[in-house]
């Protein structure tokens, strides 16, 4: 076998692989942040929460429900999707007049609450949750291990993601919702109900947030804490890749997942904060973000 | 942010006396007064703990308020600086005011650093920039060789100030903090009511207009921002002095949404604002530590009342009903 630069083949398509997945929660996470953003001009502070919030209803729904993975990676999102657009009827709707500012404020306070209340009620220790039956195991790739869960989360996130692209991009739904990015009034004009489809975006973004949780619930264990630090991360992300363009989100996401698990590789003392070091550099050269628009 | 245009209209007033308005005189003096009575009537550490965070909020609410740029990444210059503090203390046996001023000065740097790239941007982004590196620097205390990870630096000594005074006893070191923090304030107060706090107020409101006037809009912002970090700095570094401690919750972003809540609570914009609000929030903690986790679910409801109903704070509103700037 191969060597490079004296590190074993098995170390770099470990972290590599590791990195990926990591890559796939930003790119789902980042993606969900870029859609609210274009309709909402609001950064969701809560996506994280509703994160964690997608893992819990998948633990819920097997340990109170007895449903498995597979139904509750349909049903969580739509669960917390719902509850999504029912935060946004009630009160976020009340802020689109005002400074973008609020609605980020007033996310922050709603994350708050929601991750207060997991806290009180299930503790910060963790709770398990089992791989589905189907997907336990692995493949020996010659090279190196590949558990199947882990790669199910790659092309999982993938799909999601690219489908999300498609449907923005190239269907008339997605059309409509552009024109609406652009300009809402315009678009009211022509018939179509815009707060409608503000608020189902706000629950489309969510859901997301809650489908990259029900991924995650069964390799990071589900605790009430575990979107809190991620959504940080997924802000500079969001930084780095500029919010003007959903494919510009998607490799960014990915992009920064696999120069993160690199970076463990050759410099682990670097890995946590090498994503807020290349945010760094983004602003001194192309402060908009490789894909933003300027201004 | 500009909902307390309301609190601004009386500024050419003020500017024509010299000075402190009458009212804002008698405030401050009366608010002297009862902080140096507050030591013998409730336990000294607490009000110290008070007293920085009022001095924090301040700080935070020079850059929010006055500056109109919303940082969600405070905690990065209040607790490196507690950190630093603490450290010049314990390891190079530095004398109190030294130990606050080499926290001061770090705090300082650092938002020099971190400002010169946050003002790239703004708004939202902004907020997502500050955030993200005072994430980087809360990694940097976890991992750092002098900050002791997740024990933080702790039994830190108090030497004697000036190397002449004891000042081990609690009432004692109050009027030390009362000086520092009381001043801090002060000269907050200063700088928002002077020809360069009056820029900030008009780049704050209409910044294409500022430009065309021929301002150096990024200078302003960079140096409002520097001097908001060094505040801050000020209030995490004496924290360390009160409490022996620096410890990794003061990087935390919990303690950055804090000082936004501390501000929101008292009204964004306001002198006394920022004050009011520290004590409210700190006083809660206090009394309401029992609850748990549930602190943190009144915070946030906090949060959500006071953004949909409450924008303007408690000395907002207080100030309308005056018909005076507070």
């Amino acid at each position: 076998m191969f060597e490079l630069l004296g590190i074993p083949p098995q170390v770099l398509l470990g972290q590599l692989l590791i990195g990926l997945i990591n890559g796939s929660f930003y790119a789902v996470l980042s993606l969900g942040l870029a859609v609210i953003f274009g309709l909402l001009n609001i950064i969701n502070f809560a996506h994280g929460a509703q994160y964690m919030m997608g893992a819990f209803v998948a633990w819920m729904l097997l340990n109170y429900g007895g449903i498995g993975y597979w139904p509750a990676l349909l049903l969580a999102p739509v669960i917390v999707g719902i509850i999504g657009i029912a935060l946004e009827r009630v009160l976020i709707a009340r802020l689109y007049k005002l400074d973008h500012l609020y609605g980020l404020l007033l996310t922050f306070g709603l994350a708050l609450i929601i991750q207060g209340l997991f806290r009180n009620y299930y503790g910060v220790s963790g709770l398990p949750y089992q791989i589905p039956s189907a997907l336990q195991g692995g493949q020996n790739l010659g090279f190196m291990f590949l558990p199947n869960y882990r790669g199910w989360v790659i092309v999982a996130s993938v799909i999601v993601c690219f489908g999300t692209w498609f449907m923005i991009e190239k269907t008339r739904l997605g059309a409509n919702l552009r024109a609406a990015t652009e300009n809402p009034e315009l678009v009211g004009a022509f018939g179509i109900n815009v707060p409608r489809m503000i608020t189902l975006t706000y629950g489309f973004g969510v859901a997301l947030a809650a489908f990259a949780g029900v991924l995650a619930a069964p390799i990071y264990s589900v605790n009430p804490n575990m979107g809190a630090d991620l959504i940080i991360v997924v802000f500079a992300v969001v930084v780095i890749g500029g919010m003007g363009s959903i494919m510009g989100s998607i490799l960014t996401g990915f992009g920064l997942g696999v120069i993160e698990g690199l970076t463990r590789v050759f410099y682990p003392e670097g890995s946590a904060v090498v994503i807020f070091v290349i945010m760094a550099i983004v602003l001194m050269i192309k402060p908009e973000g490789l894909f933003g628009k300027s201004a | 942010m500009s909902t307390n245009e309301n609190t601004n209209t009386a500024t050419p007033a003020m500017n024509r006396s010299v000075g402190m308005p009458g009212h804002m005189k008698i405030i401050f003096v009366v608010l002297l007064a009862v902080l140096i009575a507050l030591p013998f009537m409730v336990y000294p550490v607490f009000a110290m703990k008070v007293m920085c965070f009022a001095l924090f909020a301040c700080a935070f609410n020079l850059l929010l308020g006055f500056g109109g740029l919303l940082s969600f990444g405070h905690a990065a210059y209040f607790g490196m600086a507690s950190y630093v503090c603490a450290h010049a203390a314990k390891v190079w046996g530095l004398t109190p005011e030294l130990a606050i001023l080499a926290g001061t000065v770090t705090a300082a740097l650092l938002g020099l650093l971190i400002g010169s790239l946050a003002i790239r941007r703004q708004g939202i982004y902004f907020a997502m920039v500050t955030l993200a590196f005072a994430q980087m620097v809360y990694f940097f205390a976890l991992q750092a060789e002098f900050t002791g990870g997740e024990d933080g630096i702790q039994t830190v000594p108090r030497n004697d100030l000036l190397g002449l005074f004891p000042m081990g006893d609690d009432i004692v070191f109050y009027f030390f903090v009362l000086f520092v923090t009381f001043g801090g304030i002060l000269f907050i107060y200063r700088i928002t009511h002077s020809p360069f706090g009056q820029v900030l107020k008009a780049i704050r409101e209409n910044e294409p207009r500022a430009i065309s006037l021929g301002y150096h809009v990024n200078r302003y912002k960079l140096t409002v921002f520097v001097l908001s970090a060094t505040f801050a700095g000020l209030a995490g570094a004496t924290k360390s002095q009160v409490f022996h401690l620096a410890s990794l919750t003061d990087v935390h972003w919990s303690m950055s949404g804090e000082v936004v809540l501390m501000t929101l609570l008292g009204g964004m914009g306001t002198v006394l604002g920022p004050i009011v609000g520290a004590v409210i929030v700190v006083t809660m903690q206090n009394y309401l530590a029992y609850l748990g986790a549930w602190v943190t679910v009144i915070q946030g409801c906090i949060f959500v009342i006071g953004v949909l109903m409450f924008r303007e704070g408690i000395i907002g509103v207080l100030s309308k009903i005056f018909k005076k700037p507070l």
